[in-house]
């Protein structure tokens, strides 16, 4: 009995040891935060770019470009699917960072919520910058960053694979020439081809392509060109040309299968052209076609460089240095080539094909890319495509014929 | 090995009754400054101070996160609302929305065939496996000890493990299928299968839990017992039944109580292995109320909380019915 009081004395006076360290560290915390309201003192940048640590060209641009506007940098790398949370409830603290660099679809969803500064507000020059692409970052007529760079996707294609089945890929050529060559590389033995079609926005995202190519509009999900180019996909499934996989893919488990050398064709995105280098076997990039002929319209990835909202106004005009500093020409380049992006900018593109010709079908491609929020979707892009990704996924696992699983979605997104 | 696993059994009713006594500490004091009336506002202080650092983390990390889940569900939240802290307040309506979404009815069904079946088959293989060990044969301690593997590892490592192995084109289990002459299941991405799927892998990370709890249950049922039956000719069978399983039962209760509030609330192993489809076909209402709050672009908290919500409800009930069924043992 003694000796159990004793021990929980002993534990009493542990617990409010360590609520009090924790206080302790918890005001430290907020203290830091204090001297950042203060203005002057450390300017906060947020990225999605964990892959970078404190050596590498994009931390060291970072820190260039805040000693030439005289401030301190703190960045913090996020991972990208956990930054729109996290930027809300810094900016429910009131909280937000000054530089702000997130995925280009999430920008209406931050605009909408108040958290992002115009560029009317923040003096931020976009005149150079492609209309397309910054169309991701407009809604109601309002611009609310720029593009730091832009991705889509393309086919890549094994040319093994293909010379092998017989397929000449000059004849790719649209939606009926690309079912065929699937065809004749899966009578030589070989598989089709292979892209992600997963329940969360990548599937979205890679499913685009061929609904845009069939030319239907987000805003109607049911229409029969939507429902031509979700029965494309559900055929080349119950045919055996993509993989039942599919369903489950993410783009990277999806490259990983075309990293294997069975495949003839993966849909995937600029970001893979490292690791295409890397496969070991000689690849091409073929634009995705439209259903009857001529290039589909992909849509563009990438990340926009915003301003969050500040308490202190007197803020904006460092981070405007800041930003006007990282999208310099110079600099775009050197990031866009670290990010394997294609640059925002007509400049810049011709300075990263002259330097690597490989970009080029790239490059034609980034031009022709649609935002998805663009034609003033905005935050309506996000529930169009929850329903539209959840059609995929009814239609190719075979619960509903496309037609059905479109309807649904459909009147579901109204 | 033995000792230390009967010290683990005998704390199990004393840390409860500790648990228990933390709550008659709150009561004590009343009687304490009867005797002690000398100094009755020293020691009332005292008894504060002790209980303040306790209070104080209850109240921050446990009370008000309940709390603005509480309060997230009962506003209409919208991204810029979440930001400016208006949202107006909706009552019930968060709840009604989720009542009329065409996913609650396909996600109770799943969450209550996942629980159950779950439950049902990690708690047989569990007590199978405790009563095969407590027979402490040769390497039993290693094999029992390789049994804690799944236990071990990381979700994120034994879930992305199971959903390669699962593959429809690539995985070793569909390999094996074929070998044996039978044609490729498309295991995560059918919707008749994916339930089972994620089933078999959550059954598989649940044994360990079982087996060592009902490992040391067994370890404190004296041995005198089953030599009496034994003399008295009762077959292994006949012990299991008549001795083994009653003498198990508070053991098997907390058991099953803890199971299924892990359970139910699993997440990680469906979201990694099927994102709760194809076609919603393994949604539970763990992986819906993060689709709705965190699976898209645009955050829906209001309903995401509401699910919640409803799950800590959920598990709070069967708390409550197995405390009721606890206090009536312990009065028989």
């Amino acid at each position: 009995m003694h000796r159990s009081s004793r021990r929980r004395l002993v534990a009493a006076i542990a617990l409010s040891t360590v609520t009090a360290v924790a206080g302790t560290a918890c005001s430290s915390g907020s203290g830091t935060t204090d001297t950042k309201g203060a203005g002057g003192g450390a300017y906060t940048i947020w990225d999605p770019y964990p892959q970078f640590d404190k050596t590498s060209a994009w931390a060291k641009l970072l820190d260039e470009c805040g000693s030439k506007a005289g401030v301190k940098i703190k960045r913090t790398a996020f991972d990208t699917s956990d930054l729109t949370n996290k930027t809300l409830l810094a900016a429910q603290q009131d909280n937000a960072p000054d530089v702000l660099i997130v995925d280009n679809p999430v920008v209406s969803t931050l605009a909408e919520a108040g958290v992002l500064t115009t560029t009317d507000d923040n003096k931020l020059d976009t005149s150079e910058v492609d209309p397309n692409l910054l169309a991701a970052g407009q809604s109601g007529g309002k611009t609310y960053g720029t593009p730091i760079g832009a991705n889509t996707l393309a086919l890549y294609y094994n040319k093994a694979v293909l010379k092998a089945a017989g397929v000449d890929v000059a004849s790719v050529k649209d939606w009926q020439s690309l079912t065929s060559a699937l065809e004749k590389v899966k009578s030589a033995g070989k598989k089709g081809i292979t892209f992600s079609a997963i329940g969360t926005e990548e599937g979205s995202f890679q499913f685009l392509p061929w609904f845009w190519g069939s030319g239907a509009k987000l805003t109607e999900l049911d229409s029969a060109q939507g429902e031509s180019a979700l029965a494309l996909w559900t055929d080349w499934l119950k045919k055996g040309y993509a993989p039942n996989s599919v369903i489950n893919n993410t783009q990277t488990t999806s490259w990983q299968e075309f990293a294997s050398g069975d495949y003839a064709f993966a849909e995937n995105g600029t970001w893979q052209l490292a690791n295409a280098d890397k496969a070991g076997f000689d690849y091409g990039v073929l634009p995705i076609p439209a259903s009857a002929g001529g290039n589909a319209s992909a849509p563009t990835g990438g990340e926009f460089v915003t301003l969050p909202v500040q308490g202190d106004p007197g803020r904006y005009t460092t981070s405007q240095k800041l930003v006007t500093c990282l999208t310099s020409t110079e600099n775009l380049n050197a990031t866009d080539t670290a990010l394997s992006y294609v640059a925002p900018t007509a400049d810049v593109q011709n300075k990263q094909v002259a330097a690597k010709a490989g970009l080029k079908p790239w490059v034609d491609a980034v031009k022709a890319a649609k935002g998805r929020t663009s034609e003033d979707l905005g935050t309506k892009y996000p529930k169009i495509s929850e329903q539209m990704w959840k059609a995929v996924q009814s239609a190719l696992s075979g619960v509903e014929s496309p037609k059905d699983a479109l309807a649904k979605a459909q009147s579901a997104a109204q | 090995m033995r000792d230390p696993q009967m010290n683990h059994t005998k704390q199990r009713p004393d840390g409860r009754s500790a648990s228990a006594g933390g709550g008659a500490a709150t009561a004590a004091p009343p009687p304490a400054p009867a005797r002690a009336r000398r100094r009755p506002a020293s020691r009332q202080w005292a008894a504060w101070a002790f209980l303040a650092p306790v209070t104080l983390y209850l109240v921050v990390f446990y009370a008000y996160p309940l709390y603005r889940n509480v309060d997230l569900s009962l506003r209409h939240y919208t991204v810029r609302s979440f930001v400016q802290g208006n949202a107006p307040f909706t009552g019930l309506k968060n709840y009604e929305t989720v009542f009329d979404d065409p996913t609650f009815g396909p996600a109770l069904m799943h969450t209550v065939v996942f629980t159950t079946v779950c439950l049902f088959f990690q708690y047989a293989i569990g007590l199978a496996l405790a009563v095969f060990f407590h027979q402490n044969f040769r390497l039993s301690a290693t094999l029992r000890a390789l049994f804690l593997v799944p236990w071990l590892l990381p979700l994120i490592v034994s879930a992305s493990t199971w959903s390669w192995m699962l593959n429809s084109d690539s995985g070793i289990v569909n390999s094996v299928l074929h070998t044996v002459g039978i044609g490729p299941v498309n295991w995560l991405t059918s919707p008749d299968w994916s339930l089972t799927s994620v089933i078999i892998a959550n059954i598989w990370i649940g044994v360990p839990f079982n087996l060592v709890v009902l490992y040391s249950g067994l370890q404190s049922i004296p041995g005198s017992l089953y030599e009496a039956a034994a003399l008295d000719g009762a077959g292994a069978w006949r012990r299991f039944w008549s001795v083994t399983f009653p003498l198990l039962r508070p053991v098997s209760a907390i058991t099953l109580l803890l199971g299924l509030v892990y359970t139910l609330k699993v997440f990680d192993i469906i979201w990694i292995m099927t994102k709760g489809g194809p076609a919603g076909s393994s949604t539970t209402f763990a992986t819906w109320s993060y689709q709705l709050g965190f699976g898209n672009l645009l955050p829906a908290f209001g309903p995401g909380a509401a699910v919640g919500n409803l799950l800590v409800v959920a598990a709070l009930a069967f708390g409550l019915v197995y405390l009721r069924v606890q206090r009536k043992q312990a009065l028989s």
